[in-house]
């Protein structure tokens, strides 16, 4: 038996404290972001695209902005896009919120059973998807729904998913808005936090071992950046370089539980990539612009072999995680209209209506088109059936997509399951 | 109470009693759950006892191991029972593990709270039943409730068990019962026995099967959300059958299920995880085993399909009335 060495006493020695984090503001509370640091826009120095990881550590911890307070682009991060491509961007962020609207609304009328709104984080995702080539693969989280939006994809189509109806790709098998449309370059989307960015990187790593050009993309949001699988993915990312832009969300809440509890007392999420010796960037996520810079660059990185990309996006969950959730319950109700870096659709259209092209009647103009846009999409994907109203698919599809080709098992177990649907008589029975 | 409320009861008790006890788990602590089954205890217990954790399934079961092998009494909650395989490893390999491999020096003395099953429409990542995952583990036992009641015994008990112990929470009857008639009005446990919840302390021993229903022409083992169904199903049909609910899946109550199909000389197996090497696999074969010359018919195995949750198609998937009546009547065709 081991004897403890003299001298030593513990006696005297205070006790230890567990440090447990705790946001600053609970419902009831009064909301000050004084704390929040926002630094002016076009501060922040845009290194080149070869220059090595290590040499811009800081910009892990500021905030590349490109829009200032008067509506200008400003500063060496401005990617001086053309007014049509800035109108398309915006186009796109209206659509988005329209659309996130609209079935937000269909969930609480009975017509599906879940959705997730992106409201106040339509930068990220819109102008990301502007930044990236049509080519390049997105492994998004649930709440980029923007990138088939901005990649122009049929909305009926994504709603016939969010109803699981008839026309639903992918067979009435997914949660709603677990979409996948590998034409459009968005790998299909798991429940399972984090899974998509090991992924990200092997898919990436394919490219590269293949002599392709073509980059991959990943999103999460900050609260699931603790998962393991985010660690795995930026070490593989950094031993092969592998040509991948990694985008965590900071929209500062996870559920209930706000980004402390991911390590942000602590330090910034881009920070993250230092350790691991990949390129790091923070940018105000609600400034399309900077996203859309910040995009750029990180893609141009990936395209010409030096590395990988961690971008963390500064935004602001508006609204309740998704449908099941009521954030009342924990958060200050005054959160999101004292988020100091306001609305990226408003901050877009004033840029737009301050270089003279865009003003408040056509804007006004555009919500009612896309309204319309959206309301008829809805009636169409509607006309393929809505969750809850009957069978949409094929009874024996349940079984299609386990495997390639059936085994006697499935085959048996279809069965059992026609023979159960025989002798039930079912009001939704077979048709 | 219903089961939610019969939850958070248990941990309240057990946590007034014992002060080594901690929750900890996504969203559990000012929230109080996205089930809300830990509601009030952080403002009761404070901070160092009732905590929310980083999104990380294998960090929250690691650190649980860790601080019971300080002394402490984690009760770690895993938000959805599909999201416990990035913990597999903690559970598999370390958990399950840590008396054996250190003679008892160490032992991981942790209760994980998940609810599991389907039938809420939440698509294949919020719906699956993993215990089968878990019984295939030696040295972790596995808890399922069926009634408020049962629930606070049993996670008493399972809280107090010097074992990791893994408390799967059938979430389709946190609010009622349920008789797999999807289409028929809810019901809650105002109105069922085992909705009747004492508010004090008192504990159900791991390992005890109950008998929900005495019956001599057949018997069903069945646990969680199928103990409902199946007694919908016997109430309907009118069979005699005496139902188990086996409550514990490890340790198991062999002598119930024993006595039982020696005396009914059938047996039917009920459950909704996949078919495939699930616990009705073991049990099966445990019946097989010791029942054989008692027995009058083939076992029969009544289970969800070898296939994902499917979203649009769920009450396909689930083990109903019509799936659990087939194999009943081809079960009691000879008697
Ligand atoms: C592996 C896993 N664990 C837990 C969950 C449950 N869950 C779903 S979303 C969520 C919060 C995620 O927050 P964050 O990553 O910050 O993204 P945000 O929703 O804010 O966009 C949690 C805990 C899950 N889906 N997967």
């Amino acid at each position: 038996m081991a004897v403890p060495p003299e001298g030593i006493s513990r006696a005297n020695l205070a006790p230890l404290r567990l440090h447990v984090p705790e946001p600053k503001f609970r419902p009831g509370d009064a909301v000050d972001f004084a704390g929040v640091e926002v630094p002016p826009a076009g501060a922040q120095r845009r290194p080149d695209t070869a220059a090595p990881a290590d040499s811009f550590h800081e910009l892990a911890y500021t905030l590349v902005r490109v829009l200032d307070d008067e509506g200008r682009a400003v500063g060496p991060w401005d990617p001086r896009l053309s007014p049509d491509a800035l109108r398309r961007m915006l186009r796109h962020m209206v659509l988005l919120r329209a659309f996130d609207e609209r079935m937000f609304r269909a969930q609480r009328q009975g017509k599906t059973s879940f959705y997730m709104k992106a409201l106040g984080e339509e930068a990220v995702a819109v102008a990301a998807a502007h930044a990236l080539d049509y080519e390049d693969m997105c492994f998004p989280s649930y709440r980029q729904q923007g990138l088939l939006i901005a990649r122009d994809w049929p909305l009926v189509d994504m709603m016939n998913q969010i109803y699981s109806n008839s026309a639903d790709r992918l067979g009435g098998k997914q949660l709603p808005i677990m979409y996948s449309a590998k034409e459009a370059g968005f790998f299909s989307i798991s429940g399972n936090l984090t899974t998509q960015y090991p992924q990200a990187v092997g898919w990436a790593m394919a490219s590269a071992a293949k002599g392709d050009t073509r980059i991959a993309a990943v999103w999460c949001g900050e609260g699931s950046t603790a998962e393991g699988d985010f660690h795995s993915a930026c070490t593989f990312a950094a031993v092969y370089r592998a040509p991948v832009v990694m985008n965590v969300v900071n929209n500062q809440w996870a559920i209930s539980s706000f980004s402390g509890f991911a390590g942000a007392e602590a330090t910034t999420f881009a920070a993250r990539a230092i350790g691991y010796g990949i390129a790091g960037l923070r940018v105000d996520g609600n400034d399309a612009l900077a996203v859309y810079a910040a995009t750029q660059w990180a893609a141009e990185r990936a395209r010409t072999n030096q590395g990988a990309t961690l971008i963390e996006h500064f935004t602001y969950r508006t609204e309740g995680h998704s449908t099941s959730d009521d954030p009342t319950q924990y958060r200050s109700a005054g959160e999101p209209t004292a988020w100091p870096l306001g609305d990226p659709i408003r901050r877009l259209k004033d840029h737009l209506i301050a270089l003279g092209e865009w003003d408040e009647e056509r804007h006004v103009t555009q919500d009612r088109e896309v309204a319309e846009e959206v309301r008829a999409a809805q009636k169409a994907a509607e006309a393929n059936g809505i969750l809850g109203h009957g069978l949409h698919q094929p009874l024996d599809s349940l079984f299609d997509g386990v495997f390639e080709e059936m085994p006697w098992h499935l085959r048996e177990q279809r069965q059992q399951m026609l023979d159960e649907e025989e002798a039930s008589g079912r009001p939704w029975a077979r048709k | 109470m219903n089961m939610i409320q019969a939850i958070n009861s248990a941990m309240d008790v057990v946590m007034a009693r014992d002060p080594d006890v901690v929750v900890m788990g996504e969203d559990v602590g000012y929230f109080g759950g996205v089930f809300r089954a830990t509601a009030g205890l952080q403002k009761k217990y404070g901070k160092t006892r009732v905590f929310d954790t980083p999104i990380t399934e294998c960090g929250i079961i690691g650190v649980a191991v860790g601080m019971g092998a300080y002394g402490l009494r984690p009760v770690p909650e895993i938000q959805f029972a599909d999201y416990i395989y990035p913990a597999l490893d903690q559970l598999v390999s370390e958990a399950a593990r840590l008396r054996y491999r250190s003679a008892g020096e160490f032992t991981a003395p942790i209760t994980v709270r998940s609810p599991f099953g389907g039938g809420i429409f939440g698509g294949q990542t919020h719906s699956q039943s993993p215990e089968g995952i878990f019984t295939h583990v030696s040295g972790i036992k596995t808890v399922i409730p069926a009634t408020p009641y049962d629930a606070k015994g049993l996670l008493i008990a399972a809280i107090e068990d010097n074992d990791p112990v893994l408390f799967f929470e059938p979430k389709r009857i946190y609010n009622g019962p349920f008789n797999g008639h999807w289409d028929r009005p809810a019901e809650n446990w105002s109105k069922h026995p085992g909705g009747e919840v004492p508010t004090g302390y008192y504990r159900i021993p791991l390992g005890k099967a109950a008998t929900v229903r005495a019956g001599e022409a057949v018997t069903i083992l069945c646990y969680g959300t199928m103990v409902h169904v199946c007694a919908a199903v016997v109430a309907e049909m009118g069979v005699d059958a005496e139902i188990l609910d086996l409550r514990t899946l490890i340790p198991l109550d062999i002598e119930a299920i024993e006595a039982s199909v020696k005396k009914t000389g059938r047996c039917m197996i009920v459950h909704e995880a996949t078919r495939t090497g699930g616990f009705g696999a073991e049990l099966s074969a445990l019946v097989q085993e010791r029942c054989f010359y008692h027995l009058e018919a083939p076992i029969a195995r009544v289970t969800g399909f070898d296939t994902p949750y499917p979203h649009s198609l769920e009450w396909a998937y689930f083990p109903g009335p019509v799936r659990i009546g087939q194999a009943l009547k081809t079960l009691l065709k000879d008697a």
